[in-house]
């Protein structure tokens, strides 16, 4: 499976990264080195196998119904680069 | 009087409750260390006055015969853990100027049992690296360096400032997080000790998330006893972290009685890796020498998976951080690079705040789990991580600990693997197989290179057996007996 | 969700065809309602669920995706999903798994939406759906599975910026979406009229669409019938039950005229214009998502037991559908009375106590009609009902002994639901009761009979539909109290007819 340029920018665009023209093709060329590499993994049989869930065998902890939290509008907005009246600032949507 | 930050912090401890010097002179040992430490970049915040006024307190609560675990004991916390009020970075240009209104579960932990914060440590930037290099804030230089050489070093990664400032004794020991060898790796650069904890004994909660289900965050020290009193404290389950594991922590000083007659050490076969340096051979040799003389069984095991582990560990972290990195994108904290648009405006703000590694990891994590590529890529690569898990399962049937190199080499020159991304990534050969299995992993100094540089042994151990693991680290260190120390260089 | 097969309901196809100019069309319709989970807390996060408060007051570090922050699951709205499950007949998924929905919002702090993709919590169910002319649509619902609400945006305060509230950001919602097996605007406002009664039965969801509560995402699509189905174009987030049946018509009409031009249907997501009366595209969406989906490592796989499944089962209240039929069979109602006493849970409740040793029927018209009617008139709800049920009752008790004719009882009702009161005491203070003394009555038409010489003439001379005047004038004289039957009868015997 190989990346080009075009691939690269799509994938940027869905992380929201800018990746000037002229980095393109490197990117894409570095994408495809450790892609490559990757491949290695098609060596093994994974057909008997699940797909690991998570480290620990465990089972999902739960927390009763209670408000326990918010009501911290100050340290929510406490590092906001742009905020009004109680809001996040930020550049219009446009839908 | 012995210079106080030469005191172990066992040593440190127990002088504080005799009294022999107060908690205000320790710290300020280590504050006059770390300012003639500088040029060794080991802190991106330095916390005089908060550490001077944490020092005053614990005096008191010494005075009257209390105070906790950790009473009076400086120490550097990695810049990964968000410290309410301070400064907290990640080591990245896109949490600019972020102050967290929170502690992480592990910093409380460690004030609540009477700690004191000397500063934020330097790292690679979100943790994503092993020589500490990717650093908004510059990179950590290793204390230690080549015998008649003055080259700069990689102290590792990417928990480099935190194994750096242990060792030129800028602070007294840290913290790290460990997602891919992140303690183990840079504990074995610079002569320390470092050990990941098994996946969920310690809470994520207020842990700047790289790989969720990797990540672990675990003490580094000058000492196997020093790593167990701090993990002591670090430990335990937190309900704001899904993930942490509700199990009581045991007393890991006690479990260090220097007895492993009749454990049974495992020797993987995978772990002999084509080309290893001699050095990194015969220390590995040695190390089941020591463990046998001491009483221990050395068995030849095998590890089937063992060469797959990374390439799974480079699809299944890049794909989890590239969903954890979404949240820094200028619209609540950190950075904002304004655009002529909401599109262009997350595009200026993360292009311009994330270093060339991270965007390099992101779009590799996007890449593997868009359309098309999930099933070939990250479900793949989770599969794989079953099957690694599985080896591990059935090595512990017949062993109770696994001893391996921590590192495929000594520390290295800061540049070399610049171009070279498969080569970085090699360097945590032998750490990764044991986050991807959830299992916890200790890194010991048990020699020096040809060179004179410091060599690190791995053991590694069951899911939540910490225990046997400090046991067994603990007669290795007194067999390796290292004494070494870099040359004191950069003191002006 | 792609399309595998239609139900076929031989139910009322043909008058649900939509005329256009080459012939029938059928609206192939389906449905996927957000629907919030009624709880104190959020789903994740320990910061008030409720609706309303201050900008940013209601939001938690975690719904704010500060560094380091991790999600714990509220186990009460898990057992809401599950109730709501069993009530709509699903197959509840013993293991789900929540994963991660990745894209770039200002309303999403995470950057993605922990949701549901592979394994939700609740597999197939149904809703039966009554239709006016008596008949069912069985809508099949395909599944339903947990998600985070996000913030909310203000556009219209500054030219170029817009303003961003998280209140409701990680406010639990439940999405059920709905195989498309609605074939009319009408059947998706009833379907969803439907829904939105078991929701509140199972107390769920309170279903209220001006506060967002619940809302729907609707699928349409035409086809000739009998054809192979159109593309489909996605109306997003409607929020009244007028806008829903507004939009669907609107984009039915523009997709037949647009594929009897000669054109083609491009599948895209719209939105309803209310102030226009139209969908129109939406412009962001014209890449496709990648959401990248896949399982959110910060939680494990959920997994209940049957028993604690069955717990819930065991505790949940009968359903609207089981208790229009009992209404049926035990009280003898026709459907449509019973349909429209239990439409809400409160009404039915009501119903049965006034109901409780009286007659039925009596007891259903009077809530329906009587009740109902000044209800809807002032604006009021069976909750905060001047007039209660047990006072509704003892009414009827008056009416059923004669104490009150029903005129009497009508008028005493009025005075009942304006000031509160109890019955008797309304007609003792006003001396409303019925005047069912033979003698009174007599000698009230006789002072008519006296003072109207020249009308009593006409009647004997044969005009009797004058009688009618007789008995408003009796009727007057006497404050409307005399009873009408007694009053018919003396009239008729004193003009020897």
């Amino acid at each position: 499976m190989s990346v080009d340029t075009d691939t690269v920018r799509r994938i940027a665009r869905l992380a929201r990264l800018a990746i000037a023209d002229e980095m393109l093709e490197p990117m894409a060329k570095e994408l495809n080195i450790i892609l490559a590499w990757a491949e290695q993994l098609n060596e093994v049989d994974t057909s008997a196998v699940e797909p690991m869930t998570s480290a620990v065998q465990t089972t999902l902890k739960k927390r009763p119904d209670s408000v326990t939290d918010g009501h911290v509008q100050g340290a929510v907005l406490r590092n906001a680069p742009l905020a009004e009246h109680g809001f996040f600032v930020v550049p219009k949507i446009v839908e | 009087m012995t210079d106080l930050t030469d005191l172990s912090l066992a040593e440190a401890r127990d002088g504080l409750r005799a009294r022999r010097f107060s908690a205000l002179e320790l710290t300020d040992a280590y504050l006059t260390a770390m300012a003639a430490g500088r040029e060794l970049n080991c802190y991106i915040t330095e916390t005089p006055d908060r550490a001077r006024d944490m020092a005053r307190a614990s005096d008191q609560r010494l005075a009257t015969g209390g105070g906790g675990a950790l009473e009076g004991i400086p120490l550097g916390i990695k810049d990964l853990f968000c410290t309410k009020d301070v400064l907290s970075t990640a080591a990245s240009h896109i949490l600019d100027g972020f102050i967290p209104a929170y502690e992480s579960t592990v910093t409380a932990n460690l004030w609540n049992a009477g700690a004191v914060m000397l500063g934020k440590l330097n790292l690679d930037e979100f943790a994503m690296g092993s020589s500490n290099e990717t650093s908004f804030y510059g990179p950590v230089i290793n204390p230690w360096r080549r015998a008649g050489d003055t080259l700069k070093l990689v102290p590792g990664g990417s928990s480099g400032g935190s194994s750096a400032a242990i060792a030129a004794r800028l602070c007294l020991a840290a913290t790290g997080t460990d997602t891919g060898g992140s303690i183990r790796q840079p504990a074995a650069f610079t002569g320390i000790v470092g050990l990941k904890p098994t996946y969920g004994r310690c809470s994520r909660w207020g842990i700047v998330a790289f790989a969720s289900s990797l990540d672990q965050a675990g003490p580094m020290a000058r000492t196997v006893r020093d790593t167990a009193i701090l993990l002591g404290v670090m430990a335990g389950h937190d309900p704001k972290d899904s993930t942490s594991v509700d199990r009581p922590v045991p007393d890991y000083e006690a479990a260090l009685t220097g007895n492993i007659k009749g454990l049974r050490i495992g020797i993987p076969a995978e772990y002999r890796v084509d080309g290893m340096p001699q050095g990194i051979e015969s220390i590995w040799r040695k190390g089941a020498k020591w463990l046998e003389d001491a009483g221990a069984e050395i068995v030849e095991i095998s590890l089937p998976h063992t060469k797959y582990a990374l390439p799974a560990y480079y699809i299944v972290a890049p794909a989890e951080a590239s969903s954890n990195l979404a949240r820094y994108d200028g619209m609540r904290y950190g950075l904002r690079v304004a655009g002529k648009d909401l599109t262009e405006t997350y595009e200026r703000s993360r292009s311009a705040g994330f270093g060339a590694e991270v965007k390099r990891r992101i779009l590799i994590g996007t890449y593997v789990l868009s359309a098309g590529y999930y099933d070939a890529y990250y479900l793949r690569a989770q599969r794989v991580r079953t099957l690694i898990a599985s080896d591990f399962k059935a090595a512990f049937e017949k062993v109770d600990a696994i001893l391996t190199p921590a590192t495929p080499s000594p520390a290295f020159a800061l540049g070399a693997r610049n171009d070279d991304p498969i080569g970085m990534f090699l360097n945590d050969v032998f750490t990764v197989p044991a986050n991807l299995a959830g299992l916890p992993g200790i890194s010991v100094p048990a020699g020096l290179s040809e060179d004179g540089l410091p060599l690190g042994l791995q053991l590694l151990g069951r899911a939540f057996d910490e225990e046997t693991l400090l046991r067994a680290a603990g007669v290795l260190e007194e067999a390796a007996a290292f004494t070494a120390r870099p040359a004191h260089w950069w003191r002006t | 969700m792609p399309v595998q097969e239609i139900y076929d309901a031989k139910h009322g196809e043909k008058s649900s065809y939509i005329t256009g100019a080459t012939g029938d069309w059928e609206l192939i319709i389906g449905m996927e309602v957000h629907a919030q989970i009624s709880s104190k807390a959020k789903l994740f996060s320990g910061a008030p669920a409720d609706f309303g408060g201050e900008p940013n007051e209601h939001v938690s570090l975690v719904d704010a995706a500060m560094p380091g922050m991790l999600p714990v699951i509220n186990e009460f709205c898990v057992a809401q999903a599950v109730r709501t499950g069993l009530g709509l007949n699903a197959q509840i998924n013993l293991r789900s798994v929540f994963d991660r929905k990745n894209y770039f919002y200002p309303d999403l702090p995470q950057g993605y939406q922990i949701s549901q993709f592979t394994y939700p919590i609740v597999g197939r169910g149904e809703v039966r759906v009554d239709l006016p002319d008596g008949g069912v649509r069985v809508v099949r619902i395909e599944r339903l599975h947990m998600e985070q609400d996000a913030g909310k945006s203000l556009h219209d305060q500054h030219p170029s910026m817009s303003y961003v509230d998280l209140n409701r950001s990680g406010v639990a919602l439940m999405e059920i979406v709905s195989q498309p097996d609605i074939r009319s605007a009408e059947e998706a406002t009833l379907y969803l009229e439907k829904l939105r009664t078991i929701l509140r039965y199972l107390g769920t969801c309170d279903g209220n669409m001006q506060e967002g509560s619940m809302r729907a995402d609707i699928n349409v699509s035409v086809r000739k019938p009998g054809g192979p189905l159109g593309t489909r174009c996605e109306i997003k987030n409607v929020n009244s039950m007028r806008f829903i049946r507004q939009a669907i018509e609107y984009e039915a009409r523009r997709q037949i005229e647009i594929i009897e031009e000669g054109g083609a249907i491009r599948q895209e997501t719209r939105l309803y214009d209310q102030v226009k009366g139209e969908t129109r595209s939406m412009r962001s969406k014209e890449e496709s998502h990648d959401y990248r989906y896949f399982p959110d490592p910060d939680l494990l796989p959920l997994v209940l037991t049957q028993e604690w499944v069955d717990e819930i089962a065991e505790s949940l209240p009968e359903l609207p559908d089981a208790k229009k039929a009992r209404f049926i069979s035990d009280y003898g109602l026709s459907a449509y009375d019973a349909s429209l006493l239990v439409a809400d849970r409160d009404t039915a409740k009501f119903f049965e106590q006034v109901a409780k040793g009286r007659d039925a029927k009596i007891a259903a018209n009077w809530v329906i009609t009587n009740l109902f009617g000044a209800l809807n008139e002032a604006g009021k709800s069976i909750e905060n009902s001047p007039v209660s049920a047990d006072a509704l009752g003892r009414l009827l008790d008056l009416l059923a002994d004669q104490t009150l004719s029903s005129r009497l009882a009508k008028d005493v009702f009025e005075i009942m639901f304006a000031t509160g009161d109890a019955p008797e005491k309304i007609v003792e203070e006003r001396g409303l009761r019925q005047v069912t003394d033979t003698s009174a009555i007599d000698a009230a038409i006789d002072a008519v009979m006296a003072a109207n010489p020249d009308k009593v003439a006409e009647v004997k001379s044969g005009k009797d539909k004058l009688l009618g005047w007789f008995v408003g004038q009796v009727m007057k004289s006497t404050g409307g109290k005399a009873n009408p039957q007694m009053l018919n009868d003396a009239l008729k015997q004193k003009f020897g007819l």
